[in-house]
């Protein structure tokens, strides 16, 4: 459908050749300008390379020009007669891990690369747990640097049976796997006349088709960010409720509830400055007016009333991925940001830690830097959560270090 | 930047995908009211600050704008732009706060370098004015298309009390949860406009029939080359020997200080027209326009770090 808009995480790790794809990609979709070219073309030849370095187009720190590595997610734009795309390239480094979750948690598709050379490693599977835990809805696993084994069918096959094993240990066996050489451009845009033996699209192909996994279908939710009071002479006794809808259609006349408080109401009215709507589907922003006069501030949820409804917890259990150098342990005290409420949290218990090399729950007392695990938090207030895999915007929180204000934690309430 | 430009037909113009983008932005926006005490935007008059300040005034609407906004001005500008901003603030009733680089100067904050541009001069008289006016978020229209460096900035970016801006120790952004906490001293620049591209900006401003400033559009201007670029003659700019001034059908792809920045031979006299060329181009935005990205391969990141925008 043209007009959509894809978000794509690439993830690898070192010298699996993700800025080289990305910049393949951006090169032979035609969305690299004959100035930016020129740049890499200087700046390859200073360098002493043979030929321009695509992976400089993404690589824009000067750290990571020097070190010839990616240390932080890059965000790329591109369209092709199909599709609007936007890309987050992030790093490769077990210590960047944290990027690629970053990445993740706002994506559609993820391309997972390999190096057809070494196969499958701990990276591979890390960023596999971290795409599938986020419910990325496509995973891709590029085997990249085909030339270099001959462009071999038995190397890929042996790569994928190795990565489906470690999916089905995550549960979540759908992905798509796709031979690649981003060097030489075999399968990024087009078809690769090396592997006659492969049938499916070049990556740009899928891309450009896939269709993601719909949501599940849910009652609208509505975090309600900023009550928008004019007291205007046009507008004296206005109250509008401005927020994103994060689930299911909102809609005129549609009975609600406000929680956690609990009162209930009608949508009387969805409001934009372009005019009122009738409906409003997931994604948009907007304001809503309600028919009775109830007590509603920035943190409130209103939610249109139905099955499943999300619910009211004053203790979590939650899968973190856990973002900082400085171990997470039981009794440590964070400020939980989750939809438009923040709310004080103790760390009760450490369940359980996911060991990356068997993609199986171990027992643990602490996670470490890119460390993820299952615990159990208290909270100071209440929030109005659904589990993560039911809605994403609902289920999602941050674990924020109140002193130096450092984001330590993502988290999926389970 | 985009490549292909989509079939222009009724449906096109509604481009779904500009819808998306105007709802992220406009939740970035609330999220900046419900998360700070004294937010300010950036407002230069140039094409960016205005789709920025269009969309914070549809965030809070029927509401007017619930903070100021703010133009760090180099005293290098052009004309149109100046008159163009004090009108949209005065028919809008919006309070302005004009940071000046030229006042800096005659302070002795920051010394300009005869013959250099005043652009890198702006972060002092920025940091000042965000200290005097206890600003603790400021909104910025810088985009990630525009730049590598910017291309890795994030949404919601903390700056030192000194302003600096650490790209190695970035706050992981995760889903739409942005994260504004901040300490004392320290405050946070907010880009709105992050996953905006130049053609998605004119696709909007079309749109929403947004007016922007005459420079925007083919004009007969006096120009004349330096390094690449089409400089306009003015009391700031004038040609050195060699160089030989001669009007040309021009429009600015950027808007920026006089000094750096060049315009481009066009003949686009509206925005729909505008729109089809910045598909069309085959030269970057700043590329074509800004001297200050020339300098070096990490140019932009540079001033970046010292807190400029």
């Amino acid at each position: 459908m043209p007009g959509d808009l894809l978000r794509v995480v690439t993830a690898g790790s070192v010298d699996d050749g993700k800025s080289t794809l990305v910049g393949r990609l951006l090169h032979d979709a035609k969305a690299v300008l004959a100035d930016q070219m020129t740049a890499v073309e200087a700046a390859s030849e200073r360098r002493g390379y043979v030929g321009a370095d695509l992976a400089l187009l993404v690589d824009g720190l000067r750290a990571e020009r020097e070190q010839g590595i990616t240390i932080d997610v890059a965000y790329r734009y591109f369209a092709t007669a199909n599709r609007t795309f936007i890309l987050a390239d992030t790093p490769g480094h077990v210590q960047y891990t944290r990027n690629t979750v970053t990445g993740a948690s706002t994506a559609d598709v993820a391309v997972i690369l390999v190096d057809a050379r070494s196969g499958v490693v701990e990276q591979t599977k890390r960023h596999l747990a971290v795409a599938s835990l986020l419910r990325v809805s496509e995973i891709v696993l590029a085997v990249n640097k085909m030339d270099l084994v001959d462009y071999a069918e038995e190397v890929f096959d042996r790569i994928v049976a190795d990565f489906s094993v470690a999916a089905s240990n995550l549960k979540d066996d759908h992905f798509t796997p796709i031979p690649i050489a981003a060097l030489a451009g075999d399968n990024v845009v087009d078809r690769s006349m090396n592997m006659s033996w492969y049938a499916g699209a070049p990556l740009l192909e899928f891309l450009e088709t896939v269709e993601p996994a719909a949501r599940p279908d849910l009652p609208a939710r509505l975090p309600v960010q900023v009550v928008i009071r004019p007291r205007t002479a046009e507008h004296p006794d206005y109250r509008g409720y401005a927020g994103r809808v994060e689930a299911g259609i909102l809609r005129r006349g549609d009975k609600v509830q406000v929680l956690p408080s609990g009162r209930h109401s009608i949508v009387e009215g969805i409001d934009t400055p372009d005019g009122e709507l009738e409906a409003a589907a997931a994604g948009r922003s907007v304001t809503v007016r309600l028919a009775d006069d109830v007590d509603i501030a920035r943190g409130d949820l209103i939610v249109v009333e139905g099955d499943p409804q999300p619910v009211l917890k004053r203790e979590l259990d939650a899968t973190v991925c856990w973002l900082t150098d400085k171990p997470l342990r039981a009794g440590d005290r964070y400020l939980l940001r989750h939809t438009t409420r923040a709310v004080r949290a103790i760390i009760d218990s450490i369940e359980s830690r996911l060991d990356i090399a068997t993609v199986t729950p171990m027992a643990g007392d602490e996670l470490g830097l890119n460390d993820i695990g299952t615990v159990r938090i208290r909270l100071a207030d209440t929030i109005v959560a659904d589990a993560y895999e039911v809605n994403r915007s609902t289920g999602a929180f941050l674990l924020v270090d109140e002193t130096s204000g450092a984001t330590v934690a993502a988290g999926l309430v389970r | 930047m985009t490549a292909v430009l989509p079939p222009r037909s009724a449906e096109a113009l509604q481009r779904a995908w500009l819808t998306d983008l105007e709802d992220e932005a406009i939740h970035i926006l609330r999220e900046v009211l419900g998360q700070f005490e004294r937010p300010v935007l950036l407002f230069s008059g140039g094409k960016d600050s205005i789709v920025m300040l269009h969309l914070a005034q549809k965030a809070f609407w029927p509401s007017r704008l619930p903070f100021p906004v703010m133009h760090i001005d180099t005293g290098h500008n052009f004309a149109e732009v100046i008159e163009y901003r004090d009108r949209v603030v005065a028919e809008s009733g919006i309070k302005l706060i004009v940071a000046s680089v030229q006042e800096a100067i005659d302070a002795g904050r920051v010394t300009e370098t005869p013959g250099q541009t005043r652009n890198p001069l702006q972060t002092i008289p920025l940091l000042d004015a965000i200290t005097s006016n206890a600003f603790d978020a400021v909104l910025g229209g810088a985009r990630r298309d525009e730049e590598k460096a910017r291309a890795k900035e994030r949404v919601f970016s903390v700056r030192d009390d000194f302003g600096q801006w650490d790209p190695r120790n970035q706050r992981p952004e995760l889903w739409d949860l942005y994260n504004g906490q901040h300490r004392r001293g320290e405050h946070v620049r907010v880009f709105p406009l992050s996953n905006w591209t130049e053609l998605d900006i004119w696709a909007y401003i079309e749109r929403e029939a947004i007016e922007v400033p005459s420079i925007y559009f083919a004009h007969e201007r006096e120009v004349f080359d330096r390094d690449g670029m089409l400089l306009a003659v003015t009391e700031w700019t004038q040609p050195r020997d060699g160089e030989t001034a001669r009007v040309e059908s021009v429009r600015y792809r950027t808007v920026g200080d006089a000094t750096c920045t060049g315009s481009i031979r066009s003949i686009a006299t509206d925005v729909a027209a505008i729109v089809t060329e910045t598909a069309a181009s085959t030269i970057s935005e700043r590329g074509a326009t800004r001297a200050d990205d020339r300098a070096s391969e990490a140019a932009m990141e540079d001033r970046k770090r010292q807190g400029y925008f």
